[in-house]
Parts: C-alpha cells; structure tokens; sequence
C-alpha cells in the first residue's frame, strides 16, 4: 500500500490493497453495496449485477464485485443510474416466479389471484416461506419496487422435496448462483450446476436428478447461502419465521472438528441449525451438523431415575437411586477395595463433566480405573 | 493434531492414511479438497477406495493392517532418492540411524509383497510426499484401531521427522479425533494413567500437587485399567462395580457376546445416559443426563482449540446434566463435591490443568483458544512443536512390520474392515434417531466387491450370513466400487447388525485398542 492506492467512493477517499474489488474496499469502510450473487470466499461470477456502481470514465456500469480497486478510480454507489438500474433487476426477478412476498404486491388486481395459485403449488395458506427472511424482498423494499410492471412469467419447474432435509422450490430461484459455488468451491462436493440455457435455465444435479440421487451429501450449504426461498430446509419450512426463534451460539456435538453453530430455538425447541461464521468452520457444516438435531426432543428420552427391581428397571426418585447407588458402591468399596470399582467417562461429555468423572472416581473411591471408550 | 484444521491449505502436499475424511470428518474434508483445487497433492493410502481416494492425485491401495511396512517403504525410498531433511534430522531427533537402519530392507519389491501395493507406486508416493516443502500427515481409527497401531502412529511420527515437516506451518502429524471431545476427555485426564494435562498417577509431585489443590489425600499413585481392560476384569470378577457415563460399550466393544457376559457379572452397573442405550438396558440403575443443547460447559476439538458449550433448550422430565449427577452422587457418599455452575469447575480445571492455565470463559467467548495457553496473557498455541519437542529432541523409533492378530484363513478367507458413515455417529445413539439421518441410510450391510459378489454369487441386497471365530450377523449385500477384492466392510452403527459381534477383541499393546480394523470372517447367502 502507498500513496498512489487511493480510491474515491461517493467523494470520500479511500486507501486500498492491490487485489481488493471495489465491493471489499467499500464493504471494508461500511458503505454498503447491495449483492446477491457474491459468495465471500470464491471467485465473483458477476451474474446479477445488482452490485452495479457507476465510475468516472467507464462508458458503462460496473459490477463491483468484479471490478478491481484502481487509483484514482472515482465511484458513485447509489448515483441515480445506479439506482435505475438496481430497480430494473430487482422488478425483472420480483416477476419470475412465485415471489408472494407482500412487497412484490405484484400483478395489481390479480394480487389475490396469484397469491391464491401460489398458495395452491406450496400447500399452504401463508406467505412465501423465507418471507422476513428474504434479501430479494429486503432490496424490494430499500428501492420501493414491486413486480407489477413486467408481465409475469411462470416457473416451468416443479418443486422437489423428495429427500428428507431440503425442499428446491425452482418459482422462487434467482439464479444467482451461489448454491453452485457453495456446493463446488467452499465444499467441494460438485454436486449441483447451472443447467438448460436462456430462459429455462435451472439449477440442476448431475443429469437433472433429484439431489437424493445425485452426489449430493446434504451438508446444506447452499441452503444457507440461498438469497431467497428456493432452498430451505424441510422442517423449517412454513414451520419455524425467524421472528420466533432465537439463536444460541455453541459447539457441534458430533464429531472432532468442533464446528462452530447457532442452535435456533422456537417454544423451548430446536427447530434449525446454520454454521456461525467464525474458526474452524467459518459457516459449513455437514449433514450431521446441520440435520441431526431431531434427538434431543425425541420421546425415548429419559426423563426419570430407574432402579432394576424383580428385573426390571422402574422409575425411582433421584434421592432413592442416588442413596441405591451410594450404599452399594460405598459397601462394594469398604470389602473389596477401590480398585473393584471402574468409571467409563465419555468423549462426548463436556471437559467440566470429564473432570468430574475422572475427580469421582480418583479423590472420592481412590481409584485410577478411569477411561474413556475413544479407542472404541 | 500438531497444527491446526486452517493450516490444512498451506500444505503443498497432504498424505492421508486410514481417514475416511469425508464421511468422518466431512467439514475437514472440504479444507483439504479446497486446497487440492488450488494445486495441492492429495496422496491416499487406504484399503478401500473411499471417496478421498477418487479426488486424490495417487490412492495406494494396501491391505489392511499393513502400515507399518508401508510407511517404513515410504522412508526407505526417501532416503534413497536423498529427500531427508538432514538439517532438521540433526538438529531436532535423535536415533535416526537406526530407523535407517531398519527400514534399508524395506526396499519397494519387499513392501509390494506385504501390502500389496505395486512397488512404482510406492515410488511415486514417497517422492510425492519427500519432495512436498510442506507435507501435513491426516490420519484416524484406521491407523490406531490395530494391534500395532502405536508402533503405526509412531510411524507416521518417524515419516514427518525424516522430512522436516514437524513445527511448520502445512506440515505435521495430524490425528483427527472420532467423537467430539476425545481431545478434551484425555486432557482433563479422563484416562488410567494420568492426571488432567497428562501429569502421570505415578509421579510424586503430581499425586501431591493434585491432592493440595483438591483438599484430599491418599490419592492412587497406582496406574489404573483402560476400558478394553475393564471387560475383562468384570468377566473374572475383579471388577464389581461399573459406572458408564454417556457410553455405550455394547455395541462399541469388539467381541459384544464376550462384553454383554462380562457386564452381567457386575454386582452394579451404574449407567447414565440420554437414552436407554443397549448397555442401559442391562444396567441396575440408570441417570437420565442432558444432551449437548440443554448444558453449558466446553469442549477441545482436535485441533486443542478448546470452545464453549452453551444451554439453548431446557431438559426432559428430571434429566440433569452429567456434572451435577456425579457431585451428587459424591456428597451421597460423604464427599465435599459442590460447585454452583460449571464456570467454577473450569476454573478449577484451569488449576490443575497448566496446558488449559490462561484460559476462561471469557476469553473464549466469541471464538475458542488452542492450549496449551499456560497465562491470561498467553495467545494459545496452534501449532506444536515450532521450536522444540516437550522432550527436547524428537525421538525415532524404529518399528518393524507385524502381521495382523487374526488372518484370513480357508475357513475364514475374507478381511473384515469396520467403520463408520456420513450419516451416523458411533453406536447410533443420537442419528438414528433423527428421522432424516436414518431415512438415508436405514440399516447395516456389507459392503462387497463386484469380483468377489460373483465369486459367492452375491447381489446387491442379498441377504447373507457373516461369521468369524466370534459370532455371527445378518445383513444386505452392498455391492460397491469402494470395496476391494478380498476385503469386506461393515459400519458399526446398528444394532440388529452389530459388526462388534464379529471384531477381534485383541489389544495393541501399548495402547489397549482392539484391532478393529481387521480380522477374518466368511460370508454366505441367509437361509430364505
Ligand atoms: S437456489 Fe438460491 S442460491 Fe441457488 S441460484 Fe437459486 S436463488 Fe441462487
Ligand atoms: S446440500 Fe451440500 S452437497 Fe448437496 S447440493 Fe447443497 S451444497 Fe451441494
Ligand atoms: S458439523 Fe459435521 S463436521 Fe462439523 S463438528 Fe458437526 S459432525 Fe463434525
Ligand atoms: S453481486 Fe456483484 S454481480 Fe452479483
């Protein structure tokens, strides 16, 4: 960095490394610049240019995401070209499909019609499934836009729910992309590309088959970068709205890499997982991670002690399985001494709990028959 | 691991060996397939051709339980094409000329007869791996769960010294842990021989530095029994008592008809878990405990970066979490065991525990720290060993190949691999009873090749009977082109097709862990 890097956006200047885009440069000074097809950590496609800025000099608008900072470089990011522009996008995606978000408020009298047609293809008497949670409607609403002024197109495909986690509802697809570049280069499982040309182009697996057929392994990356409501998880959808849920920041408690993941809870429920976006994992996940939550509120929980009496195990108090245990262990001890007595902790249990364990059995039974079952 | 999961993309070449990382560990799995897109080598030794195997720029292909010999081929390659890094070797090891020694008749014609792998292969991976600037080793239970598995990963130690790749960023020995918090459940000393950090039962000083700062005395300075171990003691009755905190050692253990006997010999079997697991159901008394997304606390990921836990939903019914179970338990028993929360045991680990010193649950609010972190002022360390060994020079050890406990035979002519996948999680406790995890993958099987299907005349979903000396399951024929000729593979995960039903209970010497990675069965079609 010298003083021959400097940038001029909407007349403040600004210092700039050599491979920085202007997008970063701004994002990195709090100017914000709407984007919908860029995906931080993969090379910028370009494809929807609602990021568009308007630069001294250029005959016409530039696509920030791709356009490298330059010095002396002089940009405009909500200029009234910029805008214009921003809005024809934005009314061109609002029309294509089943956009039933109230700000789309498209199609003028025919409202109640299309909201019933659509109502009809999801099977459910509410608005879009993603609506509050929605970056399409989001911009809809900072640039005051609605579908109405382009005739409505139809979506030729229908939606696919046939595998357990995830629900493609095509009417509601962008085609941004960033499905397919989570899926290629932050996952690497190339299992889903763009498909079909012009306007029936799709988002499609391998030969255009349903994701449980294809080399999909469900980790639901592209679910949680998906814009809109083309991707949203089964359960989740018209099921769980982000304004009833809070989110708990905590550990994966599956395998060792220890992803980093908000637990969102509805009524004292879990009812969805993201990837937070923070080391080691910085937002992915994998299908355990992510859709293996449904054991914690399952009913083969246990709830109560329970005692083995006449053979059977019987719900108890915890006072009378805790005594049960105590005067047994403390007799088995006194005659055959503490090495008679073994303590299997848990690699799945937390370090406090492992401490503990490993404490009961070296400083209350003074023992060192303590293990874990991880060579198992 | 000695350096960290994000170190994984300055590697130029990664070597990964008996890790199916994909399905085990799939989120490192996209680092390492990220920096292969970016021009990293991926070498995979694996028996089966898993899916690292089909990314990889060269997969070898050696029979399972045959690593030592492998890794010993690798070294006597190296050397021979003057790949060692001999400044390191002289300044960071010691022995060194006798591994040199050792491995001068591992020649690539004489490892092609053990492993199977054709000796130009053995080659092309060693100069693969010796001439890397930075060649980080991925390895799991397919290298531990052996009868030789300490003299493999001992192996793999002697391979990342030969060529200097210890200490530096991309490089290093990286073991990926199984379950969540194996790293943590050893730190905190939940292992036979050692206090939390590793202070050893027998030391002096150790046993008198842990009494003071719990109060107590007459501690055991005696080395304890490891699980594999327990089984035992429980079957001749030297153990009487068992308390199993959240394992489930009865579909986990090899041998379970051995296991399930020995467990019923117990005059208590104390269980506490968040299902009634196979071994709940054999218990005298069970504990209902909290899951992960009802407690707070922290866990150590395998990169040592310790990160917290934290309570989202309440409990069912009266379940309580596993710490307040076991204090309770203890002042039952007429033993000061009380905390408030759990913030206070971890600042009491941090006592203990000089590795875990510097930390809280402050400081690891927003985003965890790798220990050891000894002060408050300490930044964590991610990677080890960057000056020197805790022991000052690394050590080589020379290892010699050994045979397997159990191989094949006419009887019992098939090797039998066991596993896990993707969409389970060790005995099943908790996938399989999610919906979804269990719709995609249902129930057991074997997995078979396409040569060996015909040979016994096998198809995909044929039902079949698989023995071995120890027991024998019923499941469905996997036909698949990740298996290979001669060897079988069954995950462990269910229940009504428990592979540990067959597994070789035999120990590694040094580290009691059964080798369940091979051992001989036969297979034939089920009685319609
Ligand atoms: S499915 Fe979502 S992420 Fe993928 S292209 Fe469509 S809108 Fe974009
Ligand atoms: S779930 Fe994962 S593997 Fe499947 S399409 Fe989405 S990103 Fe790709
Ligand atoms: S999300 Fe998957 S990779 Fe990440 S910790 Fe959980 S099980 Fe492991
Ligand atoms: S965000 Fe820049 S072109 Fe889509």
């Amino acid at each position: 960095m010298g003083a021959s890097n400097i940038i001029t956006i909407n007349g403040n200047k600004y210092d700039f490394e050599n491979d920085e885009t202007v997008l970063e440069v701004a994002r990195r000074n709090n100017i914000d610049i709407p984007t919908l097809c860029h995906l931080k950590g993969t090379i910028p496609t370009g494809a929807c240019r609602i990021c568009v800025v308007e630069v001294d000099g250029a005959r016409s608008l530039l696509a920030s995401c791709t356009t490298p900072a330059a010095n002396n470089m002089v940009v405009q990011t909500e200029s009234p070209l910029v805008v214009e522009s921003r809005k024809e996008i934005l009314k061109f995606m609002l029309s294509s499909g089943n956009h039933n978000c109230a700000i789309s408020n498209s199609f003028g009298e025919n409202w109640t019609d299309f909201q019933l047609k659509v109502q009809e293809e999801d099977g459910a008497e509410e608005l879009c499934p993603v609506w509050g949670d929605c970056e399409l409607q989001n911009l809809a609403y900072r640039y005051q836009v609605t579908g109405d002024d382009h005739t409505a197109t139809e979506c030729k495909y229908p939606l696919e729910d046939v595998n357990p986690f995830i629900v493609r509802d095509f009417s509601r697809c962008i085609l941004c992309g960033r499905c397919v570049q989570a899926c290629n280069e932050v996952q690497v499982n190339n299992a889903i590309d763009f498909g079909y040309r012009g306007s029936d182009a799709k988002i499609i697996a391998a030969g255009d088959r349903a994701l449980k057929d294809s080399d999909c392994v469900f980790c639901g990356e592209c679910v949680q970068v998906c814009p809109v409501g083309a991707l949203v998880e089964k359960d989740v959808r018209y099921n769980v709205r982000p304004w009833e849920t809070e989110k708990v920041k905590t550990t994966c408690s599956y395998c060792g890499v220890g992803c980093q993941i908000y637990l969102h809870i509805k009524e004292d429920k879990v009812v969805k997982v993201t990837g937070a976006d923070v080391a080691p994992n910085y937002g992915s996940l994998c299908v355990k991670g992510r859709f293996g939550y449904n054991f914690i509120d399952s009913p083969e929980r246990l709830t109560m002690p329970l005692i083995r009496k006449d053979g059977e195990l019987k719900e108890a108090s915890w006072d009378e399985a805790l005594g049960y245990v105590a005067d047994k262990l403390g007799n088995i001890v006194k005659s055959d001494g503490p090495d008679s007595f073994g303590l299997l902790t848990s690699a799945r249990m937390t370090n406090e709990e492992n401490y503990i364990a490993q404490k009961f059995a070296r400083a209350v039974v003074k023992t060192n028959n303590v293990d874990h079952c991880a060579r198992l | 691991m000695t350096n960290t999961i994000g170190d994984i993309k300055d590697s130029d070449c990664i070597f990964i060996i008996g890790s199916n990382t994909s399905e085990n560990h799939p989120v490192i799995s996209t680092y390492i397939k990220r920096a292969v897109n970016n021009g990293t080598k991926l070498l995979v030794a694996d028996p089966r051709k898993i899916k690292m195997a089909e990314l990889s720029d060269l997969w070898i292909r050696q029979e399972s339980g045959t690593d030592a010999a492998l890794i010993n081929g690798l070294m006597n390659v190296i050397i021979k094409e003057g790949l060692e890094d001999t400044k390191f070797i002289a300044d960071r090891t010691s022995g060194y000329e006798e591994v040199k020694k050792t491995v001068e008749k591992y020649t690539p014609e004489y490892v092609e007869g053990i492993t199977g792998i054709p000796a130009d292969k053995i080659i092309k991976a060693a100069k693969m791996y010796g001439s890397a600037k930075a060649a980080s080793i991925v390895y799991c239970m397919g290298i531990t769960q052996h009868t030789s598995g300490t003299d493999n990963v001992k192996s793999l130690a002697n391979l990342a010294m030969l060529c200097g790749n210890m200490g530096i960023a991309g490089g290093g020995v990286n073991p990926l842990r199984g379950q969540n918090n194996v790293q943590g459940a050893c730190d905190m000393g939940g292992l036979p021989n050692v206090f939390p950090a590793y202070q050893p039962v027998v030391n002096e000083a150790a046993v008198k530095k842990v009494e003071s700062i719990w109060n107590t005395t007459g501690l055991s300075n005696k080395v304890g029994m490891t699980a594999t171990e327990m089984i035992p003691a429980a079957h001749d009755g030297t153990l009487k008592a068992l308390y199993v905190i959240g394992e489930n050692p009865l579909l986990s253990d090899p041998d379970i008809n051995h296991a399930k006997k020995s467990l019923e010999n117990l005059e208590l079997l104390v269980v506490q878990d968040i299902f009634l697991t196979e071994t709940a159901k054999t218990a005298d008394v069970v504990f209902p405990s909290k899951c992960f997304a009802e407690k707070d606390g922290t866990f150590a990921n395998t990169e040592r970066r310790v990160q917290r836990v934290r309570k989202a939903v309440s409990a069912p019914g009266e379940a309580k979490t596993d710490w307040e179970i076991t204090c309770e338990l203890a002042q039952k028993m007429g033993y000061d065991m009380k905390y408030n929360n759990c913030e206070e045991i971890f600042n009491e680990i941090t006592q203990v525990t000089p590795s875990y010193g510097g930390l809280s649950y402050q400081r690891i609010d927003e985003v965890g720290i790798h220990w050891p972190c000894p002060t408050a002022e300490h930044p964590g360390t991610p990677i080890l060993h960057t000056e020197q060994f805790p022991i000052g020079k690394g050590n080589f050890f020379p290892i010699e190949h050994r045979d397997p406990a159990e191989m094949p035979d006419d009887e019992y002519p098939l090797r039998l691999t066991t596993g896990r996948l993707l969409y389970h999680y060790h005995t099943g406790t908790m996938t399989r009873k999610s919906e979804g995890l269990n719709e995609r993958a249902s129930e057991g099987f074997v997995e078979v090749s396409f040569e060996d299907a015909k040979k016994y005349e096998l198809e995909d979903g044929t039902p079949v009977k698989v023995s071995s000396r120890r027991g024998e399951i019923e499941l469905k024929v996997q036909v698949s082109e990740k298996a290979v000729n001669g060897t079988v593979f069954i995950p462990f995960h269910f229940t009504e097709a428990a592979a540990n039903l067959l597994t070789n209970a035999e120990l590694d010497p040094v580290s009691k862990i059964p080798e369940f990675k091979i051992c001989a069965v036969k297979i034939k079609k089920a009685a319609a």
